[in-house]
């Protein structure tokens, strides 16, 4: 097991939204988490990678093993495709982006400085991150925003290859990938049931 | 870390970064200072080791939200969180990095202002000293103060209200210094105490700084 | 005693029910004590034989100083208390705090000008004491700004906590950085446990009452300000469950 979620509670801006949320996540496996706008996928993802505390429940995962990507790329306008990447291979202790870039046909950018891609470019440039990090578990949170088929046929060879490394992907999407392998997870029966109204104890809410 | 250190030096030089405008910001307080005071160079030399650290500290603290506030709107401090670099050492660098475009500079251009302002002889070398080892505790102050206002929409007025109290003290044994050294007096214990704040400062102050921006990354 | 019966008040609920019934008593009897003390330092004292009738402020002016870093003391206090036990109720506490003891910094620092003037022939000087209460006025200005400024209550608990700590260490650090930048004008502590006192008997003990009196205020108005940060945390609590349901 990679990553292992049991029984988890989140909540935004102090509010519950998902309660008792439990899966698992074996290597060379991918889950997409679906549901309504709102439900709390960010959050829960973002609990996952640690940015924030669980309510209750608890997130298993291998030390040094997971890595995150959310709605915003992190990418510096002035800074080249390649300076980018090499930055993040440098943070997370690799070297070798040459895989990253081919991964995602940004060899003809790679000098480029980031801020005059097209939006489906860096986003591109973004996903091409996780390749580079060389971490096991991809924590993605709506990868797919603003990028066009090819792309998104790009992306899920690129999830393809990961897992077939022996690597595990949890992602928050709508569209459909064409990762026929992928698990679904519907977050829609873990919405959290309001407190009544009379419980003023602790917590506010 | 080092790689932290080097693109945020590379961002900082490059067209946009803002490099400069806190060397230029101090010019421009340090030449206004005769327009308001009056040319006579007896006046001028006695205030000069207070203006100089007074633009300094106005220069370092115009360039604070910058520190992290870009970082954050682009979503690279998320990535940063949940990379292996330590938030105390994020914080650390972003600081270190802060100090080498913006205090560094303001150390360097503050003999030649003081030229401008009839610094007494003697008081160049201590000027430098102090300031020297001062701004670096101003940098790590000022990474705290932007670490708590980072999510906020206007936090630049906001950062100054929380920062400009905690530089009292920087400010008040830094002047003293520069003053001391200009007039020819002894000035060891100032000197002990602000090298004290700074090594405080930058030992303890970072770990504060995490804590503030782990709970404004949640 | 059982000092984790204590926490018990920490709960809400706990906390307004007991405060229902305390708070009346706090508010008489920092009326009464205020008036009495008040009274009697103004018109049942003797004139200083050198100051005159200028040094009655003090009735006014030292309780108010003290309660300006005590308010401090205790916000710092409940800051810890929220950090490590995270208890809402201290958290409000800390946030009902701040501008009561932003009042009695101001108070302090009024009275004191008035005071100076005739004393000293100036309102305002550079002087140690005078300026440490002026930063820790900026101080107080700072908390209270941030915590206005955040919107999520648990994240502005956490950050202006968290300033409180380091503000107490700068505070201290200006406390003395400010008495080496100028040895002032401004007359020794005007109590002192030490032998050898500075003030007569007669002028102290209206100052104790009067003392007695602000801190019983300082009290009060806490307690009635966290009441209201309570209600109104939990008014914000049920709007947000009314918006997630619609």
């Amino acid at each position: 097991m990679v990553l292992s979620v049991s029984d988890l509670s989140v909540a935004r801006g102090g509010i519950p939204v998902l309660e008792g949320v439990s899966l698992r996540l074996a290597p060379g496996e991918a889950l997409v988490l679906r549901g309504p706008n709102g439900i709390g996928k960010t959050t829960m993802l973002r609990t996952v990678a640690g940015l924030q505390p669980p309510l209750s429940g608890r997130v298993e995962v291998a030390p040094e093993s997971l890595v995150y990507a959310g709605h915003a790329d992190g990418i510096k306008a002035t800074l080249t495709v390649e300076e980018n990447l090499s930055f993040w291979a440098h943070v997370f202790g690799t070297q070798e982006i040459s895989a990253a870039v081919d991964a995602f046909d940004l060899g003809p950018l790679r000098n480029r400085p980031a801020g005059a891609l097209s939006a489906g470019q860096k986003r591109r440039l973004g996903l091409a991150r996780l390749l580079v990090t060389g971490r096991a578990v991809w924590v993605l949170d709506e990868p797919t925003v603003s990028l066009d088929v090819d792309a998104v046929a790009m992306f899920a060879g690129a999830v393809r290859a990961h897992l077939a490394g022996g690597g595990a992907a949890l992602i928050a999407t709508h569209i459909d990938l064409g990762l026929s392998e992928a698990r679904i997870f519907d977050l829609a029966p873990y919405r959290a049931a309001p407190l009544a109204a009379d419980d003023f104890d602790g917590a506010f809410l | 870390m080092i790689a932290l250190l080097t693109r945020d030096m590379r961002l900082a030089m490059r067209a946009g970064g803002g490099f400069g405008l806190g060397l230029a910001f101090f010019l421009i307080v340090v030449v206004l200072v005769p327009f308001g005071v009056g040319p006579q160079s007896a006046l001028l030399s006695t205030i000069a080791p207070g203006i100089l650290w007074l633009g300094a500290l106005l220069a370092c603290l115009l360039s604070l939200d910058r520190i992290l506030a870009l970082d954050w709107e682009d979503g690279s401090l998320d990535l940063l969180a949940t990379s292996p670099l330590p938030m105390e050492g994020i914080v650390s660098v972003k600081a270190l990095a802060h100090w080498l475009t913006t205090g560094l500079p303001l150390v360097l251009a503050a003999p030649v202002l003081g030229v401008l302002l009839n610094l007494p002889t003697p008081g160049f070398g201590w000027l430098l000293a102090s300031l020297a080892l001062g701004t670096p505790a101003l940098s790590v102050i000022g990474t705290f103060g932007a670490a708590l206002t980072v999510g906020l929409k206007r936090g630049g007025l906001l950062l100054s209200l929380l920062v400009l109290p905690l530089y009292m003290p920087t400010l008040i044994f830094g002047a003293e210094v520069a003053r001391r050294g200009a007039e020819g007096l002894a000035l060891g214990t100032p000197l002990a105490l602000l090298a004290g704040i700074t090594c405080g400062t930058i030992a303890l102050l970072p770990f504060a700084s995490a804590a503030v921006l782990r709970v404004n990354l949640r | 005693m059982n000092l984790n019966a204590l926490w018990e008040y920490a709960n809400p609920k706990k906390f307004i029910e007991t405060t229902d019934r305390v708070l009346p008593a706090f508010a008489w009897l920092a009326a009464l004590m205020l008036v009495a003390g008040l009274v009697w330092g103004f018109f049942f004292t003797p004139d200083d034989f050198r100051q005159g009738s200028t040094v009655k402020i003090i009735y006014l002016h030292v309780p108010a100083a003290l309660m300006a870093i005590n308010a401090w003391l205790m916000m710092l206090v409940t800051s810890l208390v929220w950090i490590v036990r995270r208890h809402h109720v201290s958290a409000l506490a800390a946030r009902a705090a701040a501008p009561v003891g932003m009042v009695m910094t101001l108070i302090a620092l009024a009275t004191g000008a008035i005071w100076g003037q005739p004393m000293w022939g100036t309102w305002w000087a550079w002087d140690p004491r005078l300026t440490s209460f002026l930063i820790l006025f900026l101080f107080y200005l700072g908390y209270i700004a941030l915590w206005e400024a955040i919107e999520n209550d648990d994240t502005a608990a956490d950050l202006t906590s968290i300033l409180c700590l380091v503000g107490s260490v700068f505070a201290l650090l200006s406390r003395y950085a400010v008495n080496f930048w100028n040895q002032g004008l401004h007359q020794g502590a005007s109590l002192s446990v030490k032998p050898g006192e500075r003030m007569d008997m007669v002028y102290k003990l209206p100052l104790y009452v009067s003392m007695g009196g602000f801190v019983l205020l300082f009290v009060a108005l806490v307690l009635m300000r966290t009441r209201t940060e309570i209600r109104a945390r939990r008014m914000r609590a049920l709007l947000a469950r009314e918006r997630m349901q619609a």
